[in-house]
């Protein structure tokens, strides 16, 4: 390494710092409500607890696993992910495929017509008619059709499957006799892992996280993802005692959530929390393969 | 050509099903928002509902709410142009400069774990962190000798609390498309600079910025395209019935009118109002980005 000024050193440490900072900040609220799930829901809230648990207990824990709607909640959110997830991901193959081969006649058009969705829509209300329409209300399909492509993720594939799998590779099944199908199943997937694992990823992550389209078109409360329950244990609650409208049967709801609010936070990100160091180096090359393309 | 379809039939047949959840869900909704110029009737129909030209804009502008929701929406599109976008550049420059790699892969899994978060975990824990009882936020003003400040209910607070929270959720994962630039970059160019004499600072205001300005004129185009698109599903989360007059925007709405009301003509011709003007928006940007300097979406 060369010799650098002081100046040079200087800036150096002021990066450090800088950083070290940002990582501090980011960290340690999700922290702060791990080491608050395991301590005494009082104890938290008169400001005792920093950075270790205060009269350790796993009260909330054992709330959470004997709320019904909580563990419903949780049970509907696993099965729209994993079925939605899947259905994304086949029609993301059968999308990004097609288009990445330059031999395609056609392919611009279709391109093009999937494109100009992401810059214009019909919008919320005509998305909405259309599904009562088809009699989606208050099911599944409602949750997981409407949103079964991304274009993004399509277009993240389509580079991938041009810049990352061997053109000759392809010509030379196609030589054997292999058709179209076959040369994707057997010789382009099993080279796309890593995107393939990138696509499950965002779009489960997606699904896991998602709450709108079910406060928008699920009425009956067994179908409720967890996303919606926890939004009343974080969130109605807290809001109508701020502005002052709770009742006595609300304080009740309030003291409960007091107590198993971060234990909650906690239960309802593990899948991520355990999924995230695992895919941590598949994750960002998306986002790369993303950005060759821009 | 003839035979370039036949041979590729079965592509043809595996793009089947993706063409067709196309016109389904993105296009006959497109079709559909002809209601905003309707009056619908929900037992004739979008087809057979009659016209009304462009009442339902002209109750809009001249509704009550319209210049709240044009100055709330705009306001924390700028708020979030100004302070959001730049927060990510800032921290890949930042990122890029370390010379320790793991230190630099601790900072990247640090800052890129939030993002994974749902909104509403993320609302929940503003409305843990800042509440004026017993929110950490609070307690640290308190103990400083301050009087604790009501930000989730207090008008004036709603812009600032909507967008730093954006930045230290997305700030992380917004870096990555930078780093990737960055490391684009031709090392023989700091080589160079650095016989030269040039210091850290200089390189990166020589060198590193202007080797992003491509990718950071393209994400600009997009944020702009999407100005008025304010993230809707976390605004609704936040809004509540103190802080309205700063939190109602357009989607939300949209929303309220539509969903929940059932005036199902009158939100489409918000909803469609708020499209046009974003599409126009990111052409406009698009074409002033291509005549400045040659970067363009197409």
């Amino acid at each position: 390494m060369v010799n650098q000024s002081l100046g040079d050193k200087l800036f150096g440490w002021v990066v450090y710092a800088l950083l070290a900072l940002i990582c501090v900040i980011v960290l340690y609220p999700l922290i702060f409500v791990l080491v608050a799930s395991f301590s005494s829901p009082g104890a938290v809230m008169r400001g005792e607890v920093w950075l270790w648990p205060k009269d350790m207990t796993w009260i909330g824990y054992k709330k959470i696993f004997q709320n019904a709607e909580i563990l419903t909640g949780y049970a509907n959110t696993l099965l729209y992910t994993v079925i939605g997830t899947a259905i994304n991901l086949l029609l993301s193959i059968a999308a990004a495929y097609p288009l990445s081969r330059k031999d395609l006649y056609g392919r611009n058009v279709i391109s093009g017509m999937m494109v100009l969705t992401m810059f214009f829509s019909g919008g919320m209300v005509p998305t909405y008619l259309l599904i009562k329409d088809l009699g989606m209300l208050n099911s599944m399909w409602a949750l997981i059709l409407p949103g079964a492509i991304s274009v993004y993720n399509v277009l993240i594939m389509r580079t991938f499957f041009q810049n990352f799998i061997p053109q000759e590779m392809q010509e030379a099944a196609a030589m054997d006799g292999c058709s179209n199908i076959g040369t994707l199943v057997r010789i382009v997937l099993p080279l796309s892992m890593p995107i393939i694992a990138v696509m499950i990823l965002f779009y489960s992550v997606g699904h896991w996280n998602a709450y709108f389209s079910a406060l928008m078109y699920l009425t009956d409360r067994e179908k409720y993802p967890l996303q919606l329950i926890l939004r009343e244990i974080l969130i109605q609650g807290q809001m109508q005692e701020m502005q002052g409208v709770g009742d006595n049967v609300l304080a009740e709801t309030v003291m409960q959530s007091e107590a198993i609010k971060y234990a909650v936070v906690i239960v309802a990100n593990l899948p991520v929390l355990l999924l995230y160091p695992f895919l941590q180096k598949y994750f960002a090359k998306g986002v790369m393969i993303g950005a060759v393309k821009g | 050509m003839k035979r370039q379809i036949r041979r590729n039939w079965d592509l043809y047949v595996l793009l089947l099903p993706v063409v067709a959840f196309f016109i389904v869900f993105e296009y006959v909704p497109m079709y559909g928002v002809q209601i905003a110029f309707k009056n619908f009737i929900a037992t004739k129909g979008i087809w057979g509902s009659p016209w009304v030209g462009l009442h339902h804009f002209e109750r809009f502008f001249e509704s009550y709410y319209f210049w709240r929701l044009i100055k709330n929406t705009l306001g924390i599109g700028l708020y979030q142009l100004l302070v959001g976008f730049p927060a990510p550049i800032l921290l890949a420059l930042l990122i890029n400069e370390v010379r320790s790699r793991k230190f630099s892969r601790f900072v990247q899994t640090v800052t890129y774990a939030p993002h994974f978060l749902s909104t509403v975990v993320l609302v929940g824990l503003l409305l843990i962190f800042l509440s004026p009882e017993s929110g950490l936020v609070n307690l640290v003003i308190t103990w400083l000798g301050g009087e604790p400040i009501r930000f989730m209910t207090e008008p004036s607070w709603f812009k600032s609390v909507y967008v730093l929270s954006g930045v230290w959720q997305q700030m992380g994962w917004s870096s990555i498309i930078y780093l990737a630039a960055l490391t684009a970059i031709d090392p023989q160019l700091h080589e160079a600079a650095r016989v030269d004499g040039a210091s850290r600072w200089q390189r990166i205001w020589h060198i590193n910025l202007p080797g992003i300005m491509p990718t950071i004129t393209i994400l600009l185009i997009l944020n702009m395209g999407s100005l008025l698109s304010v993230g809707f599903e976390k605004v609704y989360l936040m809004q509540n019935s103190l802080n309205m007059t700063a939190s109602d925007v357009i989607s939300t709405h949209v929303y309220r009118k539509g969903i929940v009301d059932g005036q199902y003509s009158y939100s489409a011709a918000v909803g469609l109002f708020n499209n046009v003007i974003n599409f126009i928006l990111l052409i406009v940007v698009n074409r002033v980005a291509r005549k400045m300097n040659d970067t363009s979406l197409w």
